[in-house]
């Protein structure tokens, strides 16, 4: 209970910098070896980042990006297998197209670029992932906290809740 | 693209002079089989390799100009030339401004006039070869070239670099021997069809040149060839021009002579459709062809009269 | 209501020495669902296991979470420990605060809240875990070669010495491939035929092989175990069941044509075996070119056959059989330079020959019985120039590619033409010379010290002078031009993927490159594999490979055939895509995106709003669904999910994230 008394307090002094939340999916294949790696070397990078283990970047629904940062993630990294390298033939491929796309269109809201960026990084690449990670938390503490537009915010909350409904079990095909 | 045979002609700076002969014998050739040439109004140099080596700009704004131009006179034809070398010029502007979009916007600021790119450029050989074309040649011809052994020679603009011109294989092309072949004669198989014939080198190392040249006249001769084709006025100038000259060294060096006269193949094709030699311009060589022309048309039973014979008798 | 436990792990110091783990467990017990929160020494232990079992018990728990090392290393074990109890050995998440926490964060401080928002997240997620069953597929024990080279022969034999079932389908008359055709093999310089038709009748006659020549499959159908093959063999108008072998009909026959096995170098009959030691050796009728076929006059082969074995009225036979597995050896062909080399007279000068047609020429029963002799005029030649590199690493003409073959029969080539021609001159054009191998340089060194004169450069231009081909060139080491009065010319082609490489690839869901190779699985680590299971490669379908490579990759298609038939039944993967019919619009877009082909449009009839309807909706085959999760993200719908990684459990995971 103290450990987060104190983080909270240290927050709450303002001589603390604003540490950003980061939400990480990673591939289980490539990104997140990469990641176990990094901790296998004891290497150190920020804290700030959370991983989120997907099956293959391919999995990354961009309405799980869009949810997290109206819910008060700062910025969200999708980490897949470089191109040619999938596990699964080519879901970095998809990712990287359906990602990209949408990338472009949070930019066109207003959304600043690194808040929202997509990196390959192999099972080898502890180093990679450490680096990467550690830029994203330096680039998104530079922008400060991310505040969605509350109108923005309702709209894209109704339109996920709408098409993502919580179905029952057993609807199988 | 049309494909109509309606073109908007741009016929290049040989076309009254060096290359009279191509334009006649091209403009009969056409007017026969109903191909119409609608001249680009105003056009102007190609800039060919002169223009290449001064500046690249120059390279393209030159023949961009006239496409350009085209474009204006009628946004629905195609460009047609004769000359190789104002073929390569325009396909190469044509190839840079289709290549992106941002290329072609470049072109039409460097010549301050719009132009889309739309519009292709085509060889007079390459018109001809199209298979409705050669249909019409076909029923349009009135006597053949008895099997008159041709060695077609197409030189280095017509079908290089692949990429921009678009027609024929680079090596071994085969679009004049066909078209030989369809007005009965006989397309030799030779070595030296795409081989630099020396021309640029004339002024500057003309010992080079003659030695370039010399040994398209000696690979036809040894392959058989009575005559030479080609597409091409500069082709021309440097084959029909220089064959005295290298007999002349030649004779010094105890060497056999040659005697293979050089064709526009435009000639070959309106010979066999009645055109008369003056017509063609057949009569304006430098090399006399109209004896070999004559023998050709002239049913021959034998044609034993083969270039190494006539060599020995002269 | 679930009943979640959550054991956090200490790893000994691991974890707990940055990480504070009893004040982990703390918060764990305050979240949602949690029932149970406690910590262990060593998780994974016997002893850190047998709590997990008892708490399960004791606090009726129908969930957990374990935070502890990576989901990669233990969750596999932790899955089996369930399958030991009542609770489903999918209902349970992994924190991972060893490798991506406490061994990257120095600092109790920083470690443990990061440590409690990963439980928090696995704690969201495990609540709408659903209890996952796995199904067991069948596996039919009998395995199919498509091809019947080099490859599928070692293939067919090392499965059949196994003792399983294996039937070859080859589209040729004969076994034997390539390599029969070969005269001599680097670089040991054995007979091609002395160490290939040995295997060749060792196929034919083991019991556990049938063959099926001049045969093609028509249809694939089905998934690992349990493929379902259409074949169609080709009407041979012989009855194999009573020919005898005997080749009267051979010698009579008055049709003749260029013998492919010769490569166009010598005359074939219309009845014909490919060559003398074929497998079958029994002769098949080329309709294209029999009279009798043809027109219906002659039969002078039905006059002929003592044993009446000549049928005209044969038909194609198709047949469909079910196989466990598919080894594909489909092999290779040479490019065709003659369409894109105009530079060497494009097929138009007789003496230019490609190196398969050097080794007929070679060849002791091959139409010159082995002297080597122009075709143009029969007469030797006494200059021979060997082009390598004929349409490989030529991206602008041909292929990017090295056929990795071409620098060693070329230096065999030369070796050959040196040996037996004298007073020859052998000239080889290379760009590089690469000869990676057991005892290759060494053969490459003796070809040079025979007399065999390299000339680093590219032959850019062959002319034809009264009989002698001019070959013109670079020498780039001297930097100056070339040319060689050659007689014969040698041109090593490159390797392309065989014909039918496409069809074949797309039929069993074989991805190709570029160049239409088929890919393995994985470059390195999956190299006789494809991403459909149950189908693998074998020689050179796969890429340019020498008989060396392609037997050893051979018997590893075999081995990997071996491993799956050595179980009954195969377990599918339980964390697989599934759709919801109720949502599914049948709108097909997750069966474009989907690289196994798991998944297909079915037709349903159903109540829907109180009427019958009948339309189209997806469905996932779960022998081959992978669980990548693509076609959920395609789906517009939103009824394509992926088990175990439902959309429900990673926006529950974010939710709780975001509470942080």
């Amino acid at each position: 209970m103290s450990v987060v008394n104190d983080t909270q307090a240290a927050a709450s002094t303002g001589t603390e910098t604003f540490e950003p939340k980061i939400l990480a999916f990673a591939c289980h294949w490539c990104t997140y070896s990469g990641a176990d790696l990094a901790g296998l070397n004891r290497m150190s990078y920020p804290a700030n980042v959370r991983v989120l283990r997907v099956p293959c970047s391919g999995r990354v629904n961009p309405q799980y990006i869009l949810t997290a940062l109206n819910k008060g993630v700062d910025g969200v990294l999708v980490c897949g297998c470089h191109p040619g390298d999938c596990h699964y033939v080519s879901g970095n491929y998809y990712a990287k197209r359906r990602l990209m796309a949408f990338r472009r269109m949070l930019q066109y809201t207003g959304l600043e670029p690194e808040r929202f960026q997509v990196r390959w990084i192999s099972g080898s690449e502890a180093g990679k992932f450490r680096d990467t990670v550690t830029s994203v938390v330096e680039q998104v503490r530079e922008l400060g906290p991310y505040k969605p537009d509350p109108a923005l915010a309702a709209l894209i909350d109704s339109s996920v809740d709408a098409s993502n409904p919580v179905l029952p079990e057993g609807g199988e095909a | 693209m049309s494909s109509t045979n309606r073109f908007a002609y741009f016929p290049g700076c040989s076309a009254d002079s060096t290359g009279i002969s191509f334009t006649k014998s091209a403009e009969f050739v056409c007017k026969r089989i109903g191909i119409e040439l609608v001249e680009i109004p105003d056009w102007c140099c190609c800039g060919t390799s002169a223009a290449l080596v001064t500046d690249k700009n120059l390279a393209v704004a030159l023949p961009a100009r006239s496409l350009a131009l085209a474009e204006k006179m009628d946004a629905d034809l195609d460009v047609a030339t004769g000359c190789a070398g104002c073929f390569n010029s325009l396909k190469s502007a044509r190839h840079f401004a289709k290549q992106s979009e941002d290329n072609r916007a470049y072109v039409e600021d460097l010549i301050d006039m719009p132009y889309s790119a739309s519009n292709d450029v085509f060889s007079f050989l390459e018109i001809m070869h199209r298979p409705e074309n050669q249909e019409l040649i076909k029923n349009n011809m009135v006597t053949t070239l008895h099997g008159l052994k041709v060695a077609s020679y197409y030189g280095c603009a017509l079908v290089r670099p692949s990429k921009v011109c678009e027609f024929d294989d680079t090596e071994d092309p085969r679009s004049m021997d066909e078209l030989i072949e369809l007005v009965g004669g006989e397309a030799i198989d030779w070595g030296y069809k795409v081989e630099c014939c020396g021309g640029s080198h004339n002024i500057s190392d003309p010992k080079a040149a003659k030695k370039l040249t010399e040994r398209i006249y000696e690979d036809a001769m040894i392959n058989g060839a009575e005559a030479i084709a080609v597409a091409c006025p500069l082709c021309f100038l440097n084959l029909d021009m220089r064959e005295k000259e290298l007999n002349a060294i030649r004779e010094a060096e105890g060497k056999s002579l040659f005697n293979i006269p050089t064709y526009y193949f435009t000639e070959l094709l309106g010979m066999t459709m009645g055109g008369s030699f003056k017509e063609l311009g057949i009569d304006k060589h430098f090399w006399p062809a109209e004896d070999i022309a004559k023998q050709a048309l002239s049913a021959r039973t034998q044609s034993d009269d083969t270039a190494e014979a006539k060599e020995v008798a002269k | 209501m679930s009943r979640v436990g959550v054991f956090v792990c200490h790893c000994g110091s691991n974890i707990a020495g940055t990480v504070d783990v009893e004040h982990v467990a703390e918060e764990a017990a305050k979240l949602p669902n949690v029932a149970y929160a406690t910590t262990n020494k060593y998780m994974c232990s016997d002893p850190g296991q047998q709590a997990v079992r008892e708490a399960i018990i004791e606090h009726n728990l129908d969930r957990i979470v374990i935070a502890s090392c990576s989901p990669r290393m233990h969750e596999a074990t932790f899955r089996k420990m369930l399958a030991g109890t009542d609770i489903n050995p999918y209902m349970l998440e992994i924190a991972n605060v060893r490798e991506q926490c406490s061994w990257v964060h120095k600092d109790k401080d920083v470690g443990t809240p990061k440590a409690i928002d990963l439980v928090k997240m696995a704690v969201a997620k495990v609540n709408y875990d659903a209890p996952l069953t796995t199904t067991t597929i069948p596996v039919n024990k009998r395995a199919l070669i498509i091809g019947g080279g080099i490859a599928g022969m070692q293939a067919a034999l090392d499965i059949a010495d196994a003792g399983y079932p294996v039937t070859i389908v080859e589209k040729e008359s004969s076994l034997g491939g390539r390599m029969v055709m070969l005269d001599k093999t680097f670089p040991t310089m054995d007979c091609s035929a002395c160490i290939c038709t040995p295997k060749m009748t060792d196929v034919g006659a083991h019991p556990n092989i049938t063959i099926k020549t001049l045969a093609e499959v028509e249809s694939v159908g089905g998934y690992i175990g349990n493929f379902e093959v259409t074949v169609r063999e080709k009407a041979k108008y012989v009855d194999y069941d009573t020919c005898t072998g005997c080749s009267l009909c051979e010698t009579k026959c008055p049709s003749k044509v260029d013998s492919e096995f010769d490569q166009g170098l010598a005359k074939r009959r219309a009845i014909y075996r490919p060559f003398a030691q074929a497998v079958p050796a029994k002769p098949t009728i080329d309709a294209k070119n029999c009279r009798k076929l043809i027109d219906g006059k002659c039969g002078v082969c039905e006059k002929v056959c003592p044993v009446g074995s000549i049928k005209f009225d044969d038909e194609d036979k198709v047949t469909t059989e079910v196989y466990g597995a598919i080894i594909v050896a489909i092999g290779y062909q040479l490019i065709d330079w003659t369409k894109i080399y105009g530079e060497y007279g494009g097929g138009r000068f007789k003496d230019v020959i490609s190196g398969l047609q050097f080794e007929r020429l070679v060849n002791a029963s091959g139409p010159t019985e082995g002297h080597i002799l122009r075709p143009s005029d029969n007469t030797e030649p006494k200059t021979v120039v060997i082009v390598k590199c004929v349409g490989s690493r030529d991206p602008e003409k041909a292929k990017s590619y090295c056929s990795r073959a071409c620098c060693m029969y070329a230096a065999k080539h030369a070796h050959q033409y040196l040996d037996k021609v004298k007073d020859a001159r052998c000239y080889i054009f290379y760009m590089d010379i690469r000869t990676p191998g057991k005892g290759y340089d060494e053969f490459y060194m003796n070809t040079q010290h025979d007399g065999a004169r390299y000339i680093r450069g590219r032959v850019s231009k062959i002319i034809n002078q009264n009989g002698k081909l001019i070959c013109k060139g670079e020498d780039t080491l001297l930097g100056s031009q070339v040319t060689v009065e050659a007689d014969m010319v040698v041109l090593e082609t490159a390797m392309v993927p065989a014909d039918e490489a496409n069809q074949i690839g797309s039929m069993l869901g074989i991805t190709r490159d570029k160049d239409l190779w088929l890919s393995e699985a994985h470059p390195k680590l999956r190299p006789v594999e494809t991403n459909s299971g149950g189908i693998y490669l074998a020689g050179t379908c796969q890429g340019p490979k020498d008989i060396p490579d392609s037997v050893a990759q051979a018997s590893a298609a075999a081995m990997k055939v071996a491993i799956l038939f050595s179980k009954d039944e195969l377990e599918s993967n339980a964390m697989i895509a599934n759709s919801n019919k109720n949502l599914c619009n049948g709108c097909g877009a997750c069966v474009a995106i989907c690289p196994y082909g798991a998944i297909t449009l079915e037709e349903i009839t159903a109540r829907e709003n109180s009427v019958m309807v009948t339309r189209e909706i997806s469905k996932v085959n779960p022998g081959l669904c992978q669980g990548c999760g693509a076609c959920t993200v395609a789906c517009r719908p939103g009824a394509m999910d992926l088990r175990g990684f439902t959309d429900e459990q990673i926006m529950r995971e974010v939710a709780a994230l975001c509470q942080w």
